[in-house]
């Protein structure tokens, strides 16, 4: 059939084109990665993208001490891990009830989650600042964290409903007839059947932390509390000349364990993650 | 602060109809039955009500308040003084100004088309391509906000990436970070956020079935016309979804460019949040600064409302 060889060809220069137009824009995003990835091995890393003269591991010796990389890292991982074991305790908790009775409240409270997913919470950290003065809450972990997880319970708390939702109902009905209680079964039942959906929760909390700079920068002042993401501003800061090599391997560690969280996740679930619940438009 | 009160003895109406799963039994079993379904859910209200409605709440007081960060013994309420202030300061309108051109360029128009270009391409393009510039795109939304910063100051400084490009382009080179401060955060913005984009369009792409744009085909319509008559109204709601988290995800960054620019040279990229930051800390004016805060909070509530209406079959 001519008719269709002709649409054949024109699928196939069609493919090429929507490749050449893909790669374009894969090489002008990929720049400044690649600016990373080489200035971290570079011995005389400056601002371009070049190839090295020679590789060196340098670089990363000279940032992997205790006070530039280990502690920083440890306090992120402190914030964001106490952070995140909260936001997911609180978001099953409160999702169970949600997904599984219906009641007139509901809606409103969902309404009212729906609404605090999406306001700036940019806007409230010089008030977040001024109350913690207040209370005595400023420059603490636990201040910190609170506030955390109480800014990312709104959407965690949105998709656990919704992987929550996809548990059938059935299954725990069997249960309670049994006599186990609703804490049980959502113990033992709910929650293992939707684990996929609660390590996307987990990954996706602790991930937005991991990377957030503002929270952190507002409410802790003591050097040796600060996470990753504001000890990085030290290399801009009071170190006199910037070592670029020495920046980049730093990046390049500060930004693994969340890169690696991600692949994790994104290959179990395809390419949903994160999309889940938030936008099925 | 008293625990749950939106759980409260409101919970006892189980809603009788066929979902139900007993027929509502009477008394106290009852209210001891509401109160164990409302339990779970206190602990996300309490933290909820402390440290996110609280400060809101705060927020909307001390907006009202000459509030000082050093010296004050007390503030008092000044009404709207401090928003009479914000209109007729020239810093503010500036920063208002630079807020709607980050978010024009960077989100409505950059991470928005470009989301729905890359998208689209992905779905005529070949295996391999697709996987790599789908990595690439998504490992720049993956990487945390301040790498994301450093690596785009090191893109568009003087000595930086960019300029090295043009110079082997033979094109004019410039100093982006002083000669276009906003559109050089703006371009970063676009880098770090498109992928959100494309996943959300491709997802939903993916959903259009096949055989109405192959029907389009064989009836002859090229490319342009599908896409404008065909695909664009079956992803509309997609458009809106996205369109209003781009630009509350826009309207809040403050780390991208604190680390590209401090919102410099001058103000020439000081966007709201920045300048309350400033207003709030470096010129220690904790009730002015906080009343562009909730300028900002309350623009954001309008678009989250808006938001919530083009979700509200899905609750």
């Amino acid at each position: 059939m001519p008719g269709s060889t002709t649409l054949a060809t024109r699928r196939n220069s069609r493919r090429y084109a929507a490749d050449a137009g893909l790669l374009f824009v894969a090489a002008a995003f990929v720049l400044p990665l690649a600016w990373v990835l080489l200035s971290s091995v570079d011995p005389k890393a400056d601002l371009k993208v070049k190839v090295p003269d020679g590789v060196t591991l340098d670089n990363f010796d000279a940032v992997l001490k205790p006070d530039i990389t280990f502690t920083p890292l440890l306090n992120s991982l402190i914030l964001c891990g106490g952070a995140t074991l909260l936001t997911v305790v609180c978001a099953a908790l409160a999702a169970y009830p949600l997904s599984r009775f219906r009641s007139r409240l509901n809606r409103p409270f969902l309404l009212t989650i729906i609404f605090a997913t999406s306001l700036p919470i940019t806007a409230i950290m010089v008030p977040v600042y001024a109350l913690f003065v207040q209370v005595d809450l400023i420059d603490t972990m636990q201040g910190t964290i609170f506030f955390f997880a109480a800014s990312q319970l709104p959407f965690a708390i949105w998709l656990m409903k919704n992987f929550m939702d996809g548990v059938p109902k059935e299954l725990e009905e069997a249960a309670w007839t049994d006599g186990a209680s609703s804490f049980q079964s959502l113990l033992r039942i709910v929650l293992p059947l939707m684990g996929p959906g609660v390590a996307v929760v987990t990954v996706f909390s602790f991930v937005m932390m991991w990377g957030n700079f503002f929270v952190p920068f507002m409410l802790l002042l003591t050097p040796d509390q600060m996470p990753a993401s504001v000890s990085i501003n030290d290399f801009f800061g009071n170190r006199g000349t910037v070592v670029y090599g020495q920046l980049a391997a730093f990046s390049i560690i500060y930004s693994t364990p969340v890169v690696l969280l991600y692949v994790l996740v994104a290959r179990r679930l395809g390419g949903g993650f994160a999309l889940g619940g938030a936008v099925k438009g | 602060m008293t625990s749950a009160p939106p759980a409260g003895p409101g919970v006892v109406k189980t809603a009788p109809g066929p979902a139900a799963p007993l027929p509502p039994p009477a008394g106290r079993r009852d209210v001891r039955r509401a109160l164990t379904r409302a339990l779970p859910v206190s602990p996300a209200v309490v933290l909820l009500l402390l440290f996110l409605a609280g400060p809101i709440a705060y927020c909307a007081y001390i907006a009202f308040t000459d509030l000082q960060l050093t010296g004050q013994a007390e503030s008092s309420f000044i009404g709207f003084d401090n928003f009479k202030a914000a209109f007729k300061d020239d810093a503010f309108l500036n920063a208002v100004w630079l807020t709607l051109v980050f978010t024009v360029l960077s989100s409505l128009i950059g991470q928005n088309t470009l989301g729905l270009t890359l998208a689209v391409l992905m779905q005529r393009a070949s295996k391999p391509v697709r996987t790599v510039t789908g990595g690439i795109v998504i490992a720049a939304w993956v990487l945390p906000e301040v790498v994301a910063g450093f690596l785009l100051y090191a893109f568009f400084r003087r000595e930086g990436t960019l300029n090295a490009v043009l110079d082997w382009l033979h094109l004019p080179s410039q100093n982006w970070l002083f000669t276009l401060p906003i559109l050089a955060v703006s371009f970063a913005n676009v880098w770090r956020g498109t992928a959100f984009s494309m996943l959300v369009y491709s997802a939903a792409l993916n959903e259009i079935p096949k055989e109405i744009t192959e029907a389009a085909e064989v009836d002859g319509a090229g490319g342009w016309r599908r896409m404008w008559h065909i695909t664009l109204p079956m992803i509309r709601r997609s458009i809106g979804t996205n369109l209003m988290l781009n630009t509350l995800q826009t309207l809040s960054v403050f780390g991208l460019i604190w680390v590209m620019t401090r919102g410099g040279p001058g103000n020439r990229s000081q966007t709201l949040p920045l300048f309350m930051y400033e207003q709030a800390f470096q010129k220690s004016m904790i009730g002015y600064g906080t009343a562009v805060a909730l300028l900002l909070l309350v623009v954001g509530s309008l678009f989250s409302l808006v938001y919530m209406r083009l979700l509200r079959t899905e609750v």
